[in-house]
């Protein structure tokens, strides 16, 4: 990229240099327009962070859009259980590229204090690819504006040409994953094989 | 509030409606909650004379609850004659299980209350059968589809019986005590207690070192 | 039942203006669980003729968790936490329903002190959520932004007092058997009076901005009337009924915990329109500040939780209990069937909002989608709660 003393120096004198890298991610991430779509509890703490006190609008996301194809951000807030996950799948699917989705608190990211349920989905990253994850239960609206600026510095360091780049533009990578349907006793399928792989957990001592 | 006891409850019932069948279902732990057990043929008559009993007015029906009694048996040491002596013996007493609807009602013009009815079902496989009192009172209607969802009771005269909270293509009732859930405890990094052994099922249990 | 709503179901002949018959088709339209407006993953089934509903079923179960059947597997005071979940935003008045069911059970007595705070707090309580309610509807209505977001400044300054005395802004697992989890921290009091205070100004303010809008007003009154024989045979308990006129408040029917100390009033609607329930809630809100104010004062020094009660191996008295109280959104109750050991055999939520939610259908029938919009806002449902 550009030497950064060499940008300085010219900025004093009023001569901007970028590469179009960095515009184009500068534009991206510094507008994400969340889905306005809250589930539970979660919702409430990210309907608190969108209000007066803890702006969002100040990071550019106060326009939460109601309709999948104008956002490109999903706040999974709150407890995704099965009976609700192919409607999930299936607004994520209709979001339009890039499109990023934060899991906001325990229930989104294993299912959180109701995991003991039969119709608890445990985790929303069984099925859909998840960038942030945040913690707490709820978390609190100043955990999710840093989740939204994880995601902002995590938008602005894509690149866009190379082996690296976001899935938004290569096109091997799907953009929208198969729905799953309701079975008799569960969700047919029960995860997202290719997506998600559980590590086995083998503890010593 | 100056609701009768249980027993005078059922005195009164025996003696508006003649041959019906009530039980006086005791409450150790707090006795002005008692209840009363009534039979399913019986039930929508029993509800509409407390809805017009005029010292009684219980209009309005507050609660609904299912309970799965499953099957038990119980060991009893019973005294018996063998060959002629008198011993005890053990005998094992089976208690057929039944599913059950608790209705908990309320009477707001007089604000009395409150007033708790018991009905049972037959067993817990095939005959599932209860009244419902939906016709009586307007706020069972969402409580006994949910009663239905979650234990399989059917209740007889319900205007629109379907599952409420669970997909209409699920075919368990997941309230029921036998109950399993479909196993998905594939990712457990601090599993304790069943979800242990549950997890135990998909990966290797963790090593202890010596 | 039944006829009223058949009858509606035929398409209304419409006539164009040169006499001719048009052809007519209903229309069904899935309102959620993704809507703008709904508040939570609540699905309406709606089926017009026009502009104007014909049909209407509720479909919820989308945030079912499980809660009654995690109840069983737990003991009983694991489950305090689930109970701040059900209705999100009032968590302490669901953690004093079930307290109270349990202290029925095994007959814990709560201490003075443990009583005052336990007003304060629900009281406390019933402020925010009403106070967010009203933001809600009207941005249901369609006044998106301001109402909300002053109704969210005022909810704010409650939540950092829930905050500095139980750890968390909203679920704040606060009551024990027997009592309160900790005492007071120094100042909270102060906090709380200077709140009780100032309240009031909000509420002229936003009263003065809103109460006498003709857009709210042309739009909610008249809408969705719920009779008063119907909401008592549906079992509606809370603010709709109080709108409806019937005179029913756990608080003064049931008289639980210290509430006969206290002199408040009960305001009834007449007409149980969506305005009256809007108008109820503001007036409820002024008798929980006379309420606030009293206790405030009166609240005695003492120990705050029952020394009788044991946190670890309580196990209960066999038999079963019912304890309700008036929850923000209407009669909270905990059914509880225990069997001597140290988990519930059967633990039951009796959810106001799933009750209120019985009607919704009757009121909205006849009238055109976007009253179906406020008539849902107005019953102030809860998925929480609505679903468990």
């Amino acid at each position: 990229m550009i030497d950064e003393g060499l940008r300085n120096e010219l900025a004093k004198q009023g001569v901007v240099a970028t590469s179009l890298q960095e515009l184009y991610n500068w534009g991206r991430s510094n507008s994400v327009w969340p889905l306005s779509f809250g589930l539970a509890c979660c919702a409430i703490e990210m309907i608190a962070a969108s209000m007066s006190k803890w702006d969002i609008s100040r990071f550019g996301s106060e326009v939460f859009r109601p309709s999948p194809r104008q956002a490109d951000l999903m706040i999974v807030a709150g407890t995704v259980t099965k009976k609700m996950a192919p409607q999930v799948v299936r607004l994520y699917n209709q979001m339009a590229e890039p499109k990023y989705v934060i899991a906001m608190g325990a229930c989104a990211i294993s299912g959180g204090p109701f995991k003991q349920g039969y119709n608890v989905l445990k985790g929303i990253d069984r099925l859909l690819p998840v960038d942030v994850h945040i913690p707490g239960c709820p978390p609190r609206p100043e955990a999710l504006l840093h989740a939204l600026v994880t995601l902002q510095e995590k938008i602005a360091k894509q690149e866009l040409t190379g082996p690296n780049r976001p899935r938004h533009l290569r096109a091997d990578l799907p953009s929208e994953f198969p729905v799953p349907e309701y079975g008799e006793h569960d969700l047919v399928p029960a995860k997202n094989e290719t997506l998600w792989q559980p590590e086995p957990v083998v503890r010593a001592g | 509030m100056p609701i009768p006891n249980p027993e005078e409850l059922k005195t009164r019932l025996e003696a508006a409606l003649p041959g019906v069948r009530v039980e006086v279902f005791p409450n150790p732990a707090v006795p002005a909650q008692s209840s009363l057990l009534i039979a399913p043929a019986e039930a929508v008559a029993v509800a509409k004379f407390l809805q017009d009993e005029p010292q009684l007015r219980l209009d309005m029906c507050s609660n609904v609850t299912g309970v799965d009694w499953p099957d038990r048996e119980e060991k009893v040491k019973v005294k018996q004659l063998v060959d002629g002596v008198e011993k005890e013996v053990e005998e094992v007493r089976r208690h057929p299980g039944c599913l059950e609807a608790v209705y908990h009602l309320y009477s707001v013009a007089l604000k009395q209350g409150p007033v708790i009815l018991r009905q049972r079902t037959a067993n817990r496989t095939d005959d599932t059968a209860v009244a419902s009192l939906t016709p009586v009172w307007r706020g069972c209607e969402f409580q006994e589809r949910e009663a239905y969802d979650l234990f399989g009771i059917r209740f007889t005269g319900h205007p629109d019986l379907r599952r409420i909270l669970m997909w209409d293509e699920f075919k368990d009732h997941p309230m029921r005590k036998d109950y399993v859930e479909p196993d998905d405890y594939e990712y457990e990094p601090t599993p304790h207690d069943e979800v242990l052994d549950r997890a135990k099922a998909h990966y290797p249990a963790p090593e202890v070192k010596a | 039942m039944s006829d009223a709503r058949n009858q509606l179901y035929q398409i209304r002949p419409k006539v164009a203006p040169d006499g001719a018959e048009l052809e007519g088709e209903l229309l069904e339209v899935s309102m959620g669980p993704q809507h703008p407006s709904t508040h939570g993953v609540f699905r309406m089934d709606v089926v017009l003729d026009g502009e104007t509903v014909v049909k209407l079923k509720p479909v919820f179960g989308y945030l079912h968790r499980n809660h009654e059947k995690i109840g069983e597997g737990t003991s009983y005071l694991s489950s305090m936490p689930y109970t701040d979940r059900l209705d999100y935003f009032s968590s302490l008045t669901n953690n004093w329903a079930y307290a109270l069911a349990v202290e029925k059970l095994s007959g814990l007595v709560v201490p003075e002190r443990a009583e005052y705070i336990r007003v304060i707090t629900a009281e406390l309580t019933r402020l925010q959520n009403h106070t967010s309610l009203c933001g809600f509807l009207l941005q249901d209505m369609g006044a998106l932004g301001t109402p909300l977001m002053w109704a969210f400044r005022e909810r704010e300054k409650v939540l950092d007092l829930f905050e500095s005395l139980t750890g968390a802004r909203m679920m704040c697992n606060y009551m024990r058997f027997g009592g309160c989890r900790c005492d007071l921290p120094p100042g909270w009091l102060e906090q709380a009076r200077k709140l009780v205070d100032e309240y009031p100004r909000f509420l002229g303010e936003f009263e003065a901005l809103l109460s006498g809008n003709e857009i709210l007003m042309a739009r909610s009154q008249g809408v969705g009337r719920l009779s008063p024989e119907l909401a008592v045979s549906a079992g509606v308990t809370g603010p709709m009924l109080r709108a409806s006129g019937v005179d029913y408040d756990l608080r003064k029917v049931d008289r639980y915990g210290i509430y006969e100390r206290f002199e408040f009033r009960v305001p009834l609607g007449d007409h149980g329109d969506v305005f009256d329930r809007y108008m109820i809630r503001v007036l409820e809100m002024h008798e929980t500040l006379k309420i606030l104010r009293q206790a405030l004062q009166q609240i005695p020094e003492g120990p705050v939780v029952d020394p009788k009660a044991k946190l670890r191996g309580f196990r209960p008295k066999v038999g079963e209990s019912y304890g309700r109280l008036e929850g923000p959104k209407g009669e909270i109750g905990f059914y509880l069937i225990s069997d001597g050991s140290a988990n519930p055999y059967r633990y039951r939520v009796r959810p106001p909002s799933f009750i209120n939610l019985t009607i919704l259908e009757d009121m909205c029938l006849g009238r055109s989608v976007a009253d179906a919009v406020i008539i849902l806002g107005s019953v102030d449902i809860v998925l929480g709660e609505v679903d468990r």
